[in-house]
């Protein structure tokens, strides 16, 4: 038959390029490969940090030399060699104090490419946006409109200089140095990242957005972002990460706090992208990631991730319910395909009374990809009267990849009402030939059935974001059934 | 309008059609009868382009153009309609957004604009006054928990949402009671005209009392052994199809 089977489309995946594995020829600075003490002093001094901050870096890099890397995870990789990577790297002409007309044109060229013009988004779309290239933020804008409000949108290197008190303040209290492995290395070489301050009461009128980027080769990026919502306030963060294809595997490894104070409410969203490797499993980043939130009395903090790309992702974006009556939600979409393999979820911790937390996993594996869903919820002794509801879904597409779910719950009070739900369903034959039937295209078809999977979580997003979620879920599963 | 001749087809190398000819002309209502596993459901699935199944022998013509090669998305584009015997659930998708999909995939084959929003919603709310259909139904995911009965509305509410020329209706009357019954023929009669056609394949005669047909054939093992007119649907409701097993093999 003539027909377009999935023989054809599995050619065409194979043709198919990651759209963002372009490379930017810019102008950067980078550091020798390799990580001792006079490293992280040199980043430190670099940046122009003042002695605590060297110090707080130090002491992190030398729990840091004491640990070893995690094993527990589903997860099966060539562990990186981290003498081997350089831990900072800038394009030169990025200086975030300059203004846009300033910027390296080739800087400009490649927002373009990744559709993100910062005139236009100054323009259009009501949303700040912090963007992170390689180990420096090179542009935050809107930061006038936001300053009228009191609110701080900067990057931490900044807010280092500008907001010691704060940074000084809040810096490791929720993720501290010594966290976990990846937790320390970050605290010891964090380049750059964002910092975000909204003061009592006060409802940021727009989304803030970072943009993270790994352009340079041979370079880990290990970002850093704090936010913190002060009594009453509100605010509605948005990330978003590629990186160029290259063979080699490259390092991430971020750390985000959230600090939700009494009444207030974060909503945190990420849709990550990064380079995913070939098609054969060559390349890649590795994605290990430490994000969590605390909320105070009544505070609520609500995670969405839709994550499509790395080679290897490592994630549990969590929330401490330290506060009575907080809330925290974990929306997920993990989407694996090739030899992808993530082992993603979250932990809810709570510790204060009538505590309450959702966890909505939908995970989707392809190829001979392997997708975890990994969460914890705990309920401590004083936790009275908490309550938690958790539904992992996962959706096979072929036969050679997985979906597992590793579900742990501790509760120390009987009050305590914890729910859980699981599936794993296949796109089936019929349900394509169905589409097909009404005149719909199986690429189409399947594009149909995830985003119906998905829908829970998309409709999380805000609006902006959910189309290019939309978008992005299509790209990296076409030609995935089989 | 359609025209099967000498249609062989199997599966897994088992044969289950052994040289079917047919001839559906515009304006005409067929039924196809037949004992279970005749193939009479193989028969659907071939028309509609379904890949389980291969076709070694004989043609399908749809207005003259041979279809037995295309998609079965491109013969939905030709207008081939078939009301699945199971329809298939779809979680979070709903009607509407189906139906929209499926339309506007289908005008796009024909080199035609999507359909803008207020028509699409204009033609919702007709086709499903015709079926009876509560629209809060139309935002529900597809057929997920939905009543048999209600599955086999869904199936004609589409059928009317896309107006084929062939539609074929796979069992339709499995499943329903008989208000819904009357309902879902109701709006199959209020489709008909005299530029599209029907395929009714059934088991029962019960269907052929609301949508009568102008021809009625009966398939057995993988042929089409007898043809008549509606009063032949009557006959095998008194007499059975042993009879005609009897007559063939006299």
């Amino acid at each position: 038959m003539a027909k377009y089977t999935e023989d054809d489309l599995k050619v065409e995946l194979e043709t198919k390029e990651y759209e963002y594995g372009f490379y930017t020829e810019l102008d950067s600075e980078t550091f020798p490969i390799g990580l001792n003490e006079d490293i992280v002093r040199a980043i430190s001094m670099k940046k122009k940090e003042p002695q605590w901050m060297t110090e707080w870096r130090l002491e992190a890099f030398r729990a840091w030399q004491e640990m070893t890397e995690p094993e527990w995870a589903n997860v099966h990789y060539e562990k990186p060699d981290f003498q081997a990577i350089s831990y900072y790297s800038a394009p030169k002409k990025a200086d975030p104090n300059k203004t846009l007309d300033d910027v390296d044109p080739e800087l400009l060229a490649m927002y373009k490419k990744l559709g993100i013009s910062i005139d236009e988004q100054k323009k259009m779309n009501n949303v700040a946006m912090d963007i992170v290239v390689d180990s420096v933020s090179v542009a935050t804008t809107f930061k006038k409109t936001l300053n009228e409000k009191g609110i701080i949108f900067c990057s931490i290197s900044d807010a280092i200089k500008e907001h010691p008190e704060l940074v000084q303040k809040y810096l490791g209290t929720v993720v501290p140095q010594k966290d976990n492995f990846y937790a320390a290395l970050n605290s010891a070489v964090f380049s750059d990242g964002s910092f975000c301050y909204i003061p009592k009461g006060v409802h940021c009128p727009m989304e803030l957005s970072t943009y993270f980027r790994i352009n340079q080769a041979g370079t880990g990026q290990f970002e850093r972002t704090l936010l913190i919502a002060d009594e009453g306030s509100y605010v509605s963060y948005l990330e978003g990460c590629t990186a160029p294809s290259r063979d080699e595997n490259q390092l991430h490894a971020a750390v985000v706090e959230l600090i939700a104070m009494d009444d207030a409410e974060i909503k945190y969203s990420t849709v990550q992208n990064w380079y995913p490797g070939n098609k054969e499993g060559k390349g890649g980043v590795y994605n290990f990631v430490t994000k969590r939130g605390l909320c105070e009395k009544n505070a609520k903090i609500s995670w969405t991730q839709v994550e499509t790309g790395s080679a290897i992702t490592w994630k549990y974006p969590s929330v401490i319910l330290k506060g009575n009556n907080s809330i925290g939600e974990f929306y997920s979409i993990a989407v694996t395909n090739n030899h992808q393999q993530a082992d993603t979820g979250t932990k809810m911790i709570h510790l204060g009374k009538n505590t309450k937390s959702t966890i909505i996993s939908k995970g989707i594996s392809a190829g001979k990809s392997n997708n975890s869903y990994r969460g914890l919820v705990r309920i401590s002794s004083n936790a009275d009267n908490a309550r938690n509801f958790s539904q992992c879904d996962s959706l096979l597409m072929g036969n050679n990849c997985g979906a597992h779910t590793f579900p742990y719950i501790e509760s120390k009070n009987t009050s305590a009402k914890i729910e859980h739900e699981a599936t794993t369903s296949k796109i089936g034959e019929d349900q394509v030939f169905y589409c097909n039937q009404r005149g719909i295209p199986t690429e189409k078809a399947i594009a149909l059935i995830v985003n119906g999977f998905s829908k829970e979580v998309l409709n999380k997003l805000p609006m902006e974001f959910a189309v290019e979620a939309q978008k992005l879920l299509e790209i990296s599963l076409e030609g995935s059934v089989g | 309008m359609l025209s099967i001749k000498n249609l062989h087809a199997s599966i897994e190398d088992k044969e289950i059609l052994k040289g079917i000819n047919l001839e559906i002309n515009a304006g005409e209502v067929h039924a196809i009868m037949g004992p279970n596993g005749a193939g009479k459901s193989t028969l659907s699935s071939i028309i509609t382009g379904n890949e389980n199944y291969e076709v070694t022998e004989g043609q399908i013509l749809l207005e003259g153009e041979d279809i037995s090669e295309l998609a079965p998305e491109e013969r939905a584009h030709k207008g081939i309609f078939l009301s699945f015997q199971y329809p298939v659930e779809i979680p979070g998708v709903s009607v509407t957004n189906f139906m929209k999909t499926a339309i506007n995939e289908s005008r796009k084959a024909n080199g035609k604009e999507e359909m803008p929003a207020n028509e699409m919603l204009k033609l919702i709310r007709e086709k499903s006054e015709l079926l009876e259909i509560d629209r809060k139904f139309l935002s529900r995911s597809l057929n997920e928990g939905f009543s048999g009965g209600e599955k086999k509305r869904n199936e004609i509410f589409q059928m009317a949402m896309l107006e084929p020329k062939l539609a074929i209706l796979d069992e339709t009357d499995s499943g329903l009671d008989i208000d819904a019954l009357r309902i879902v023929a109701n709006g199959v009669n209020k489709l008909k005209s005299q530029e599209n056609a029907v395929l009714v394949i059934t088991h029962y005669q019960r269907l052929l009392d609301y949508i009568i047909p102008d021809f009625v054939h009966v398939l057995m093992d993988g042929k089409i052994v007898k043809s008549g007119g509606k009063e032949l649907a009557l006959e095998l409701e008194e007499r059975g199809y042993d009879w005609i097993k009897q007559e063939q093999e006299v």
